[in-house]
C-alpha cells in the first residue's frame, strides 16, 4: 500500500462518488421535469430552460470534485 | 468530420510521441502524452507548417510570486478569440445601422444579443439592468467564441486554462461588487457585510461574509474551466483508446462515440457561456435589489 497506489486508488474512488451524485441529482432533476412537462405540455419549454440551467448548476459541482480527482490522479 | 482531423492532428504528435518511447506503452505515459494536448504548451501546430515555437520570456519575480508571461497557446487563442469578436460586432453594427430591416450577420448578432437583453439582464436587474449589457455581452461572445474554438481541429479553447477562467472570475468579482456599490450605497453595502447581528459578533461575522463574496466568483470560475477541460479530457481519451488497442474495428467504434461527444462539447460550449453570463447578472442583480431596486441613489 505506497502512497502513490493509495492517491491512485482514492482518485479512482473520489471520481466515482462524484458521479453517481451527480447522477442521481440530475436524474431527481430530470423526473420532475419530465412530470411537470407530462401535467401541463404547454409549459413545456419553460420547464426544459430551467432543468437545463439546473443541470449546468449541479454539474459544476461536479466538476469542483473531478478537478480535486484529476489532481490527485496528476500529481 | 472533425474527429477525423483531431485523429490527424493527436495522430502525428502522438505516433511522435510513441517513436519517443518505443515498442508497447504504458497507459500511465499515454496518459501524460494525451494530457499535453490539453493542457497549455509553448508551442502551437498549425496544419501544414508543423510545430511553431513560442516566445519564452523568463518569470518576473515578484517578491516571493514568480510571473510567467511567456506566449503559449492559449494566450494565442484569446488574442485570436478577441480579434474574431471585434470583427464580428464591429460588422454586425455597421450591418444593422446602415438598414433598419436586420440581414444576414447583423440578424444573427441582434437574435443573440436580445437574447441576452430580454432573458438575462432585465429579467434580473430590472430595467436599469441594460446599463450593464455591454459588460455582458461582451463575457457571453468573448467565452462563446474561446469554446467553440476549441472544437476546432487544431484549435484549442482558452477557458481550458484555468487562469483565464480566473480573469474573467475576477472581472464578474469586480462588476458584481460595483453594480452593488453603485445600487446600494457604499454605507449600506458595508452595513449588508456584518450580516445584521450584534456589534460584538462582528468580528466573526465579517470575515466569514468576505469569504462569502468569494465564493460565487470561484465558482463561476471552476465550474467553466472545468467543464471546457473535461470535455476535451474525454475526447483525447477515447482517441488514445485506439492507440491502446491498435486495432481497426475498435477505432471505427471510438469514433462514433467521439463524433457524438463532439456534439455535446458544442452544447456545453453554448450553456457554459450562457450559465456564466446568467449567473453573473443574477448576482448583480440581487445587489441592486439589495438596494432597493433603482441605481441612481449614491454616486
Amino acid at each position: 500500500m505506497e502512497a502513490i497506489g493509495l492517491g491512485y486508488l482514492a482518485a479512482g474512488l473520489g471520481a466515482a462518488l462524484t458521479v453517481i451524485g451527480a447522477g442521481l441529482g440530475i436524474g431527481k432533476l430530470a423526473a420532475a421535469a419530465m412530470e411537470a412537462s407530462g401535467r401541463q405540455p404547454e409549459a413545456a419549454p419553460a420547464v426544459r430552460t430551467s432543468m437545463i440551467i439546473a443541470a449546468a448548476l449541479i454539474e459544476g459541482a461536479t466538476f469542483f470534485a473531478l478537478v480535486i480527482c484529476i489532481l490527485l490522479a496528476i500529481k | 468530420m472533425f474527429s477525423e482531423k483531431m485523429l490527424a492532428s493527436s495522430d502525428t504528435s502522438l505516433a511522435a510521441g510513441q517513436g519517443e518511447h518505443g515498442g508497447e506503452q504504458s497507459a500511465g505515459e499515454l496518459f501524460k502524452e494525451l494530457f499535453h494536448h490539453v493542457e497549455d504548451r509553448h508551442e502551437i501546430d498549425l496544419p501544414f507548417f508543423g510545430h511553431v515555437e513560442l516566445p519564452h520570456f523568463d518569470p518576473i519575480q515578484i517578491g516571493s510570486f514568480a510571473l510567467d508571461i511567456s506566449i503559449t497557446k492559449h494566450v494565442v487563442f484569446l488574442w485570436v478569440a478577441a480579434a474574431i469578436l471585434c470583427v464580428l460586432a464591429i460588422v454586425a453594427a455597421r450591418k444593422n445601422k446602415r438598414s433598419l430591416v436586420p440581414s444576414g450577420l447583423g440578424n444573427l448578432m441582434e437574435i443573440l444579443v436580445v437574447f441576452i437583453r430580454d432573458e438575462v439582464a432585465v429579467p434580473n436587474m430590472g430595467q436599469q439592468g441594460v446599463r450593464y449589457l455591454p459588460y455582458l455581452l461582451t463575457t457571453f461572445f468573448y467565452i462563446l467564441i474561446m469554446n467553440l474554438l476549441g472544437l476546432f481541429p487544431y484549435g484549442a479553447s482558452a477557458t481550458g486554462n484555468v487562469s483565464v477562467t480566473a480573469g474573467l472570475a475576477v472581472i464578474a468579482f469586480v462588476m458584481i461588487q460595483a453594480s452593488a456599490i453603485r445600487a446600494q450605497g457604499i454605507g449600506h453595502y458595508l452595513a449588508h457585510l456584518t450580516g445584521g447581528v450584534h456589534w460584538a459578533l462582528w468580528i466573526i461575522m465579517i470575515p466569514i461574509e468576505i469569504l462569502g463574496l468569494f465564493t460565487k466568483p470561484f465558482a463561476l470560475c471552476i465550474r467553466l474551466f472545468a467543464n471546457m477541460t473535461g470535455g476535451h479530457l474525454v475526447i483525447v481519451s477515447l482517441l488514445g483508446l485506439i492507440f491502446i488497442f491498435k486495432s481497426y474495428p475498435i477505432a471505427v467504434t471510438t469514433i462514433g462515440f467521439v463524433v457524438a461527444i463532439n456534439f455535446l462539447e458544442l452544447f456545453v460550449a453554448f450553456l457554459q457561456a450562457y450559465v456564466f453570463t446568467m449567473l453573473t447578472s443574477i448576482f448583480m442583480g440581487l445587489g441592486i435589489q439589495a438596494g432597493g431596486g433603482h441605481e441612481e441613489h449614491a454616486h
